[in-house]
């Protein structure tokens, strides 16, 4: 592979999503020679698939507004494993962020007085939880992410930013240093090699949730960052925390925003009885998502889902009326009627807790730079790797998500990455060439499918691993079916290191990009099912029936999962934010 | 048993002289699936056919295709509603050049998109928070900025197979009225005059094909009708 052609960037951005494209616009507009690589052409990216809106406290619905009752939120959501400094730099330069995005064009809704358009969402409230309900999530109708989306890439293409659209990117190339200095990708219209040499190398590769059989997620999210990063040995965060999100249509997995309940639906069980005011006396249906998730779980097993098999609840939208619901909601009729086959002005949506996001990744600080721990248990940061969006875990999602958080995480850390690496390219950055035999070890994963002769094929093998997790490590875990989980897995990766490539040719082969995934994904199962397995206590989205309560006194910690050995160490939590006073974890209602 | 009889276009430019349709037998086993679901079972049983795909929810815009003779969204086009006869052909969107079976070479469909300069252009200072916009004149942006660049309606359209490289396409056009409609770009006259000449927007010959096919029920020719109104206005 001596005459791989290569390409030299000053920092390569892997992924076109919300945040690969905001960090690539920070770069484009300083002049440094960027390219943004992406599977897909940009608009393609899952973060089209937003829907409700983009959470911040620009104080549009009520002036009075506050970033640090957001923090309280993000944190109280988080269940307090979120990095509290991480929090107060999303929410303080939240407001910065969203006037960008509208200064650059993004159509958000609007209300009577002009200013942008905020409705309510789960585990939003005034005043650190005191004040009652906030309506915080900034909103274009429920296509934010779609509206997010375009404006960025429209804004990319006015300042010039090169796209590399249609590569894939293989595997994170390390010098001798241990330092990324690029990576491998490949054309998938021409099937041609490349070795990109760059001095940052940016994962904004998005999230993973095709490691589960019922997912919201797009095809695509197939956790390519998060296999290379492990691949590359660098350990993974708090990746036991995967978010069921309450309201997946049934049957079909596809989303249905939050901002339904938002703008006044609520869920009901076969009896007609709006059940979460059982659960959630105060937020009712606009508890966090785990709280809620949880609540319809137990309806269900507890004999009161809907449905022939009474494998579902409904979401009730009729009583919101036509305008309502092609004025704020035109999106989720138009999914509703697809995917469901119901018109929501006359019927409820049948919907099921399905797999959403996935709060833990690469640890990041706030900067983007990705951080491992060396020897002594202390934070040390990775020259040359970056990551930002989903695939990151700054943290500021902790265990659990809120709604609309995940947009503003694109944008805000999406910019503070690109910021930081323009400044650092200003300072100078030095590493070694790769040599041949550490461009080698990148190009080995992919040598092996070109090589494979013979063995299992790629869909079956997937199948059997979306079956695994989501038995497995959905809502409710406890320690046997995980640890047989486990078990299967390490069964699964000897095969998919034995199966075979039957298509070789070079023009768009998706069969060769979808074996590679397959490989992301197994790595990404691993990371999520041991991390799951270690964590012996209940907290945020993770949900143990053997271990029931959040246990604070051994567990307020990230978890660290390290690839080489397999096992799971532990990471302190930020609880000193710059500007506020620590949020001290106290019990979590709703 | 029920049998669903699929004709797919293939051509491979690595070994295949010149494309052909293969057919395929796909059990449903009696389901109203999606086309999109169609081809990943046709994928099973063949692993080089090659088409797009990501959302899968209609959102995104990658898999656009001719089934049946009309262009649509594979993934939220359910059987029902184009087999006839028991039969589904699928082939890639007519008029752009093919890469492999279902996927096409988009770059001259991007061209015209970026052609427009498909962004907000404001000469007046950002202010501190964000422009004002009053709800009646963000409304005149509905049905506009929803386009998901599918190309269903540039690749139904016989001006754009035509003069791809002149005439804008509906899909570029609805995207240059977004902007023209949008009461924070202060471009209008420059935008204009980028598309008098007779090619960019006159080809457009109002029949239609664009607004029947497009999966998101937008209207690019009552569009293009505006920015001609705009056009001939400026002109007078």
């Amino acid at each position: 592979m001596s005459n791989m052609r290569s390409l030299t960037f000053d920092a390569i951005i892997i992924g076109g999503g919300g945040s690969g494209l905001r960090a690539a616009l920070e770069l484009a507009k300083s002049g440094k020679k960027t390219a943004v690589l992406s599977k897909v052409f940009p608009t393609r990216s899952h973060t089209v698939s937003a829907q409700g809106g983009i959470t911040c406290a620009i104080a549009s619905a009520d002036p009075n507004d506050d970033w640090r009752w957001h923090m309280y939120d993000t944190v109280k959501g988080g269940d307090y494993i979120a990095d509290q400094d991480a929090a107060e730099y999303m929410c303080s330069e939240g407001p910065k962020a969203v006037f960008e995005l509208e200064h650059m064009g993004l159509p958000f809704s609007r209300f009577d007085n002009g200013r942008i358009y905020q409705r309510p969402f789960g585990g939003q409230s005034k005043d650190f939880g005191k004040g009652g309900q906030a309506a915080r999530t900034c909103a274009a109708a429920d296509r934010t992410g779609h509206a997010l989306l375009h404006t960025l890439y429209q804004n990319n293409l006015k300042n010039n930013t090169t796209f590399l659209n249609e590569w894939y990117a293989v595997d994170l190339v390390k010098n001798a240093n241990g330092d990324v200095v690029g990576c491998i990708a490949m054309c998938i219209e021409t099937g041609e090699l490349v070795h990109v040499k760059s001095k940052a190398t940016v994962l904004a590769t998005g999230g993973a949730g095709r490691i589960y059989a019922s997912t919201t997620n797009a095809l695509i999210n197939t956790g390519d960052g998060i296999g290379m990063a492990l691949r590359a040995g660098f350990p993974m965060q708090d990746m036991e925390m995967w978010q069921f999100h309450p309201t997946g249509i049934y049957g079909a997995g596809t989303l249905v925003t939050e901002g339904c309940r938002g703008e006044g639906g609520y869920l009901i069980n076969k009896d007609g009885e709006r059940f979460m005011e059982r659960y959630a006396p105060n937020a009712k249906d606009l508890a966090g998502r785990d709280v809620v998730a949880r609540s319809m779980v137990m309806e269900i097993l507890e004999g009161r889902g809907c449905g022939e098999k009474g494998d579902h609840v409904f979401l009730k939208l009729d009583h919101l009326g036509e305008e309502v619901l092609g004025k704020r909601l035109p999106g989720i009729v138009e999914l509703s009627k697809t995917f469901a086959h119901v018109d929501p002005a006359k019927e409820p949506i049948p919907v099921v807790p399905t797999c959403h996001y996935m709060m833990g990744g690469i640890p990041t600080n706030v900067h983007g730079q990705a951080i491992m721990q060396d020897e002594d248990g202390n934070d040390q940061i990775v020259n040359g790797l970056f990551a930002c969006g989903e695939a990151a875990c700054v943290s500021v999602h902790g265990a659990n998500r809120l709604g609309g958080n995940s947009l503003l995480d694109l944008v805000v850390f999406g910019r503070a990455a690109g910021m930081y690496i323009e400044s650092a390219l200003n300072e100078g950055i030095e590493y070694l060439d790769a040599t041949q035999s550490d461009i080698d070890a990148a190009m080995k994963r992919l040598n092996r499918w070109n090589e494979s002769s013979g063995g299992e094929s790629v869909p079956a093998l997937k199948a059997e691993l979306q079956e695994i997790m989501q038995s497995d490590f959905g809502v409710f875990r406890q320690e046997d079916n995980m640890q047989d989980g486990v078990k299967k897995l390490a069964e699964l990766r000897e095969r998919i290191a034995n199966a075979h490539l039957g298509d070789k040719s070079n023009a768009f082969n998706t069969a060769r990009v979808e074996a590679l995934e397959l490989d992301n994904l197994m790595e990404v199962a691993e990371a999520t099912a041991i991390s799951a397995l270690e964590r012996k206590e209940s907290r945020g989205a993770h949900s143990r029936y053997d271990y029931p309560d959040r246990d604070d006194v051994n567990w307020l910690k990230h978890s660290l999962f390290f690839p080489a050995t397999k096992t799971l160490g532990k990471r302190d939590v930020n609880f000193t934010p710059k500007t506020v006073d620590t949020f001290e974890p106290k019990v979590r209602t709703y | 048993m029920s049998m669903l009889q699929v004709s797919v276009y293939r051509y491979n430019p690595e070994t295949d002289s010149a494309p052909y349709m293969q057919e395929f037998q796909v059990d449903t086993q009696g389901r109203d699936v999606m086309v999109l679901n169609v081809l990943a079972m046709i994928k099973e049983q063949d692993s080089s056919m090659a088409y797009r795909r990501s959302c899968r929810e209609g959102v995104c815009g990658s898999d656009g295709m001719n089934m049946n003779g009309k262009n649509g969204l594979a993934c939220i086009t359910p059987l029902s509603e184009v087999v006839k006869g028991g039969k589904l052909t699928l082939r890639p969107l007519p008029g752009l050049p093919v890469i492999r079976d279902l996927v096409v070479d988009m770059a001259l469909f991007y061209k015209q998109y970026e052609r427009i300069q498909p962004y907000l252009q404001n000469d007046t200072p950002d202010p501190a928070i964000e422009r004002l916009q009053s709800p009646e004149d963000r409304d005149k942006l509905d049905g506009l900025y929803e386009c998901i660049l599918c190309a269903c309606c540039s690749t139904s359209c016989p001006s754009f197979w035509w003069n791809p490289d002149k005439f804008v396409g509906p899909a570029g056009l609805l995207q240059s009225y977004r902007f023209l409609a949008d009461s924070r770009d202060t471009a209008t006259s420059e935008r204009l005059a980028e598309l008098e000449d007779p090619f960019s927007v006159f080809r457009c010959r109002g029949i239609m094909n664009c607004v029947a096919v497009c999966p998101k029920g937008l209207n690019p020719t009552r569009a293009i009708g505006k920015i001609r109104e705009m056009l001939l206005a400026n002109a007078t």
